[in-house]
């Protein structure tokens, strides 16, 4: 990426190098939220809907999870990614794909813990009239997550706003690597340390626009599609 | 479509239930055979609400036993439940009504005719694609009824469903109710609202404090009540 | 039914930004763990260009300090290292861990400092201006990170005659960061604080900062490369490798070195000796 230029005069050239960044940061990033909620929401869902002994363990362990930290999830999944490491035969070590599943590490406790809570409130509502109904366990967990779909996008958006925002793990897992894992994170990151402050900036105030615009798409596709079915 | 079992006769045989320290029922023994609509009648608090979840199997009891067609088994086989406010999937009022099919065991093909059809009988028709949830009090209660229905039921439970309504609303609910009485299906409709006993005219199963105090026909119950609470509670007095 | 549409939705998003993830991987590229001050400096933004269009291979590029580098090398996870810590690389090599090391180019380190001099270091020699910068408690910014840079300047402090260890204080800021960072603090602290020339050149946020000590031939600064051993790690890419380290000492590489300048300053200055070294 050019240093003589503004992160502005960067948007305004349509510059290749910027759009790539910006592609691979939502790219990963989506791409861990979809799969941290494919088996967040049905396992946050369950443990919603089951009892059993260690549950309430699980149930904090898994709250404070939401707040790891992600330099250590990095660094953890780099010794198992490492060619030394177990993981190493799969040679994904600084590539899109290690940052893809450090994220979802990362945001899997979130979606599942807010998942949990959703799922545990509206089945406290639910309760009566579904056994009523006879519904099955199965049937339990699609109905609420279903009929909880909206305040469910609140933990995507969650585990999204993380995804996007974090730096520690893409950056030891990925390598920051020019046009390969550079994400707009690891770019700011890089470009403080080169001292180029105001691009650093411009590039951070992109970043917070992108996940503003996503915000409120998904705001406003809750609020439109409540109104149509209530 | 269902097993051809049934859940007639309901029959509890000195059924209590207590939550924590408190008695909630006190051993009933009662048995609910086909036949005219019957209403659980008392004052608040009285346990009609929970005799009624007894009688679905949404509660187990503490002492005695309940038994469904001679079986058990608590599982829902041929009975439905319209709560006091019942809740609202967060769909359209049709879909409302396909998913209860759908967990009646309904085949895929059969379901849209059939929620059509069972819209038109609680007079929903024209609002089938409104959300559930943004309809009125009264509509919400039919949507129920509706529901209720899909299942198929030979016994239908009601637990004051129109306590919440006005009485254009009330009116149109007991409509439904007595010609679901009338299409053979056995109402149990807990109530405190004398005049709707009245209306909806077959048996009494008084209770107080937890105890069946009398069973009786209904005008039978109205006119010489048997026990000292009946006759205060007709009376109006505060039954306690 | 609808709960069943949302899961193959989301299970279409995901392979759908799976693949927009992973699109831009290739085959014929490699790894190389360098340090922070080739990165930072741009010379691999000028370099890997040239190369990528006579070879085609892709140079993915990990910048970290030296002993970092040399870390993920150790481990197998990059197939050449470039860094800048003579001792360092000639142990990695004598473990096995490097096939061969060669001088590729150097550059100089340069004392930076405030323009006021609150030490009056400004033209001594590098040994007489660290004396000073400790009798004197000036602050002074240390990268800290076991980086080539950081090697260097715990070099010179023993030069010196002044034990760093025991004669840190308040004045002494270990930072644990890369060179832009060192860089950085010192610009807000206004301290002292050793740097390679190439990031100097091409550091942006120099507020009141400048060169204050520089051409001391305990300075130098030479930069070497190698290739992981293959035979320690099956994964190594030996033969993209092995090109991409031939490149850098051939006359070819050798004179793109040469030719990447800012603001018309040469930043390094190659040497290979193909005999390695």
């Amino acid at each position: 990426m050019p240093d003589h230029l503004s992160a502005l005069q960067l948007i305004l050239a349509g510059d290749p190098a910027l759009f790539a960044i910006v592609r691979l940061s939502l790219g990963v990033s989506i791409a861990a939220v979809a799969l941290a909620a494919a088996v967040g929401m049905p396992m946050g869902a369950l443990l919603a809907l089951t009892h059993f002994p260690g549950r309430p363990v699980l149930v904090v362990l898994l709250n404070a999870m939401m707040g790891l930290p992600p330099v250590v999830v990095g660094l953890a999944l780099y010794l198992l990614l490492s060619r030394s490491g177990p993981l190493g035969t799969f040679g994904i070590l600084f590539t899109p794909a290690a940052m893809v599943v450090a994220q979802t590490v990362l945001i899997f406790p979130i979606i599942a813990a807010l998942t949990r809570q959703t799922i545990e409130d509206l089945w406290a509502e639910y309760r009566d009239e579904l056994n009523a109904m006879h519904v099955g366990p199965i049937g339990r967990m699609t109905t609420l997550l279903w009929d909880a779909r909206f305040s469910l996008i609140t933990a995507l958006l969650a585990g999204f706003g993380r995804a996007a925002a974090e730096v520690g793990a893409v950056m030891i897992v990925g390598g920051n690597i020019d046009g390969f894992t550079r994400t707009m994170t690891t770019t700011v990151a890089l470009e403080t340390s080169k001292g180029n402050l105001p691009l650093a900036m411009g590039l951070g105030a992109i970043l917070i626009v992108l996940v503003l615009a996503i915000n409120a798409a998904a705001w406003g596709t809750r609020i439109w599609s409540q109104r149509l079915t209530g | 479509m269902r097993a051809p079992e049934s859940d007639l006769p309901l029959v509890l045989d000195g059924v209590s239930l207590k939550a924590g320290a408190t008695t909630l029922l006190r051993d009933i023994s009662l048995t609910i055979a086909p036949g005219v609509p019957c209403l659980i009648v008392g004052p608040n608090g009285s346990g009609k609400t929970s005799l009624l979840r007894l009688c679905m199997g949404l509660t187990a009891p503490t002492g005695g036993r309940i038994t469904w067609g001679g079986r058990t088994d608590p599982a829902p086989t041929r009975r439905a439940f319209v709560f006091q406010r019942p809740v609202m999937l967060r769909r359209a009022a049709s879909g409302n009504v396909t998913y209860a099919l759908a967990q009646a065991g309904t085949p895929r093909w059969q379901r849209a005719p059939r929620a059509k059809a069972l819209l038109q009988r609680v007079g929903l028709a024209d609002l089938a694609h409104r959300p559930a949830r943004l309809l009125s009090g009264g509509e919400q209660q039919r949507l129920a009824l509706a529901r209720a229905l899909a299942r198929d039921p030979e016994i239908l439970l009601l637990d004051e469903p129109t306590a919440n309504l006005d009485p254009a609303a009330t009116r149109a609910v007991e409509e439904i109710v007595m010609s679901a009485a009338q299409s053979g299906i056995k109402i149990v409709m807990a109530s405190h609202d004398l005049g709707q006993v009245r209306r909806l005219v077959g048996e009494v199963i008084f209770l107080a404090r937890g105890t069946l105090c009398e069973r009786a026909a209904t005008n039978d119950f109205l006119d010489h009540p048997s026990t000292a609470e009946a006759r205060a509670f007709l009376r109006g007095d505060l039954v306690v | 039914m609808a709960f069943r549409r949302l899961s193959v939705a989301l299970a279409l998003l995901g392979s759908l930004a799976a693949s927009i993830a992973t699109s831009s991987a290739e085959d014929r590229s490699i790894v190389v763990a360098s340090t922070t001050s080739t990165q930072d400096s741009g010379l691999f933004g000028y370099l890997l260009p040239i190369f990528k269009a006579k070879t085609g291979i892709d140079v993915k590029v990990i910048a970290q300090g030296t002993g970092q580098a040399l870390d993920t090398a150790r481990r197998g996870d990059a197939d050449v290292v470039f860094v800048h810590a003579k001792p360092q690389e000639e142990r990695f090599v004598a473990d096995g861990f490097g096939v061969k090391r060669f001088d590729v180019m150097y550059n100089d380190f340069v004392l930076i400092g405030p323009k006021s001099d609150p030490a009056g270091v400004k033209g001594k020699d590098i040994v007489t201006a660290l004396k000073a910068i400790e009798a004197k408690g000036a602050p002074f910014v240390s990268r800290g990170d076991r980086s080539g840079t950081h090697a260097a300047e715990l070099a010179l402090w023993i030069v010196a005659g002044i034990d760093i260890a025991s004669a840190k204080g308040a004045w002494y800021r270990e930072i644990g960061q890369g060179m832009g960072a060192a860089l950085n603090t010192a610009s807000a602290m206004n301290a002292y604080v050793l740097s390679d020339r190439g990031t100097w050149i091409s550091f942006k946020n120099r507020g009141d900062l400048d060169i204050v000590v520089e051409g001391d031939k305990r300075l130098f600064n030479q930069y070497g490369v190698m290739l992981v051993n293959p035979e320690k790690h099956p994964g190594v890419k030996k033969e993209l490798g092995q090109t991409f380290v031939d490149w850098l000492i051939s006359p070819e590489g050798q004179s793109a070195i040469a030719g990447y300048k800012i603001d018309g300053q040469q930043l390094f200055f190659p040497n290979a000796d193909k005999s390695g070294g």
